[in-house]
């Protein structure tokens, strides 16, 4: 082997690991984007349904009676999730990555119990529930309940909702 | 309790699998691999030699059969993790395989017997290794059923842990107690001891993390938390003492204590167990330095490895030469003198990379390690149940310490414990032991990046109970 062909082996072996190491760096990035497609429409579940082994019968629940607070629906603007509509009722609605949440969000920065959303009075309220990257109305972060108005700002991970009427 | 909550007919978007991606970036990790092996074998010989074609079929059909596998049992799996795991243990394969042809020069030219190439040892490790990693993903269909041997992986990860000191198998090698002999087979239990545990300690924090995390007691100003959730890390810190006391093993007590304390962190999202863990470290530190010589040895020698260069500094200086002669560009595979620093195949094999390959080689080995953590962290965030999240996390750690801990040494960065680095190394229990570790990473990966099937969701889902 001349010591120029070695000198070009060794070079070359150079710019192949290199080659791996960012072809495999490009995979990564695209693994790392969000599909911008809205995956699917979370139906309500609020007030449907009685709660599984609680009442012995399931209790027909009557349509929960919405009351008057003009707004109708909390809607996704945007994330992952962007387009989603959950139509309010008078029941609790709970947003996060667990499974058994009423907004199950596919938002790795949201934490699996991440915020609750319920009815106090004639107002919708928002409750962080210990999550990691904090729950923001607007522009601030919210430290206990906050009153949701419609057409504000709510931010739980990447995902922006908002209260529509 | 089918009350029909109908759900619209939903336009679902298709998660990629991505493996079309994962062979692609097979085939580049198996050029890399083939490559180095093949210009260690032209720098050397001047020829390719006969066992090299050999090696590179056995290499690709297992590296085939292991994507294969994937593509039938856990098909959303991480798409870079295989890949990067393959270009780390081929390029260990191919610098064990150059050092083995300057230990048959050396015995050449000193007219005594060729010694048996380490490479077809640690090829039958490989090949062990992937057979382990398909079984796994093959066996453990779910990550979550793990949770359910949670206290038998505790006790038999301190059994294999403790094995070494058994008196007929213990077996001590180079003034450190680690492995047990069978024969002529000495494994390494306490490798296996670590994903055992890192099992334990998910499965454990995932019960108590609540109470770790929310019952606090107040001390001057500090929130700590109580006496009795203490325990746990007190237990833990005791057994990696215990390690080093009667096993000498420096690096592996720093990896277990390390991966316990990082563990509480994550489970609890408590800064305070860091604190506590760092004082608990410093004491058993500063106790371990002024009790054991061994130790203080180390700490004397990375201070200063110079002045007695000859003797106790010759490992690290030797290993620091070799960084130095590879320089930038490195000396070529197969055309620097990587045979002299001790132990080159094992402890010291960044060493030997950083010879031959130079900065730039190393630190695209170094970028390829940190995607191996990356993907597994990774992994760890966006899976969807605590058991999993804190299991990726856990593995993701113990590579990460390893990693940390062994290159560290061999650059004079922090004190040498003896280690081995991770896929790269001579050693069949470590090798192996990483390859299980990485397919329980898939098996998560694949869990948590499969799309959930349809209506399974909604079936599966407590319903909203009623407001009161």
């Amino acid at each position: 082997m001349s010591e120029l062909v070695l000198t070009l082996l060794r070079l070359s072996f150079l710019v192949l690991i290199w080659l791996l190491v960012i072809v495999a760096i490009l995979v990564l990035r695209r693994d790392l984007r969000a599909p911008r497609d809205a995956r699917m429409v979370v139906p309500a579940r609020g007030g449907a349904a009685a709660a599984p082994g609680k009442a012995p019968k399931p209790v027909k629940a009557k349509p929960a009676k919405a009351p008057k607070t003009g707004v109708r629906s909390l809607v996704v603007t945007e994330g992952p999730l962007a387009g989603t509509v959950i139509p309010l009722g008078a029941s609790d609605v709970t947003i996060g990555r667990a499974p058994d949440s009423t907004l199950v969000l596919d938002d790795d920065y949201a934490s699996n119990n991440h915020a609750r959303i319920s009815l106090s009075g004639s107002t919708w309220v928002v409750t962080d529930l210990g999550s990691t990257n904090g729950t923001w109305v607007g522009r601030s972060r919210i430290t206990g309940p906050t009153p949701l108005t419609v057409g504000e700002q709510l931010k739980v991970g990447r995902t922006v909702l908002e209260l529509r009427k | 309790m089918a009350a029909p909550t109908t759900a619209p007919a939903v336009p679902r978007y298709r998660q990629p699998d991505r493996r079309w991606a994962e062979l692609g970036l097979l085939v580049a990790a198996f050029a890399v691999g083939a490559a180095a092996y093949i210009q260690v074998d032209l720098a050397v010989l001047g020829k390719v030699n006969d066992g090299t074609w050999g090696v590179l079929a056995i290499t690709g059909a297992l590296i085939l059969s292991a994507h294969v596998a994937v593509r039938l049992v856990a098909r959303y799996a991480d798409p870079l993790l295989l890949p990067a795991v393959v270009t780390l243990n081929l390029l260990g394969l191919a610098m064990i395989h150059r050092l083995d042809l300057a230990d048959e020069l050396r015995a050449r030219r000193a007219g005594q017997p060729i010694p048996t190439p380490d490479v077809d040892s640690q090829l039958t490790w490989t090949a062990l290794g992937i057979v382990l990693f398909i079984a796994v993903i093959v066996v453990v269909r779910d990550h979550r059923r793990l949770q359910r041997y949670t206290y038998t992986a505790m006790l038999a990860g301190l059994v294999l842990l403790l094995l070494p000191l058994a008196p007929v198998i213990g077996a001590q090698i180079n003034g450190a107690t680690l492995w047990i002999r069978i024969g002529s087979l000495s494994f390494q239990p306490g490798e296996l001891a670590k994903i055992l545990l890192t099992i334990f300690f998910a499965g454990y924090l995932t019960v108590k993390r609540d109470s770790l995390a929310l019952v606090r007691t107040k001390v001057l100003g500090l929130e700590l938390p109580r006496g009795r959730d203490l325990g746990p890390l007190l237990v833990a810190w005791f057994v990696s003492l215990a390690v080093l006391v009667f096993e000498r093993d420096l690096g592996t007590s720093l990896v277990f204590f390390g991966l316990f304390v990082t563990m509480l962190y994550i489970a609890t999202q408590r800064r305070s167990w860091l604190v506590l863990g760092a004082i608990l470290f410093l004491t058993g530190a500063a106790f371990a330095y002024l009790a054991f010589g061994h130790v203080r040895l180390r700490v004397d020698v990375w201070l200063d490895p110079f002045t007695d260069e000859a003797d106790r500094g010759y490992q690290i200086a030797q290993s620091l030469y070799g960084f130095a002669s590879g320089g930038m560009f490195g000396t070529g595979l197969g055309q620097g003198y990587p045979q002299l620093v001790p132990y080159a195949k094992s402890d010291f094999i960044f060493a030997a990379f950083g010879e031959e390959l130079g900065l730039i080689g190393v630190a695209a080995m170094l970028v390829v390690f940190a995607i191996v953590i990356q993907r597994g962290m990774r992994t760890s965030i966006a899976c969807r149940d605590v058991f999993g999240t804190l299991l990726a996390a856990g593995l993701s750690i113990v590579l990460a310490l390893q990693v940390f801990v062994v290159i560290g040494g061999v650059t004079r960065l922090i004190p040498l414990t003896g280690l081995t680095t991770p896929f790269l190394s001579l050693g069949g229990s470590s090798l192996v032991a990483n390859w299980i570790a990485v397919a329980l990473l898939m098996r998560i990966s694949d869990a948590a990046r499969r799309p959930e099937p349809e209506g399974v969701a909604m079936e599966d889902a407590p319903t909203q109970a009623v407001r009161l």
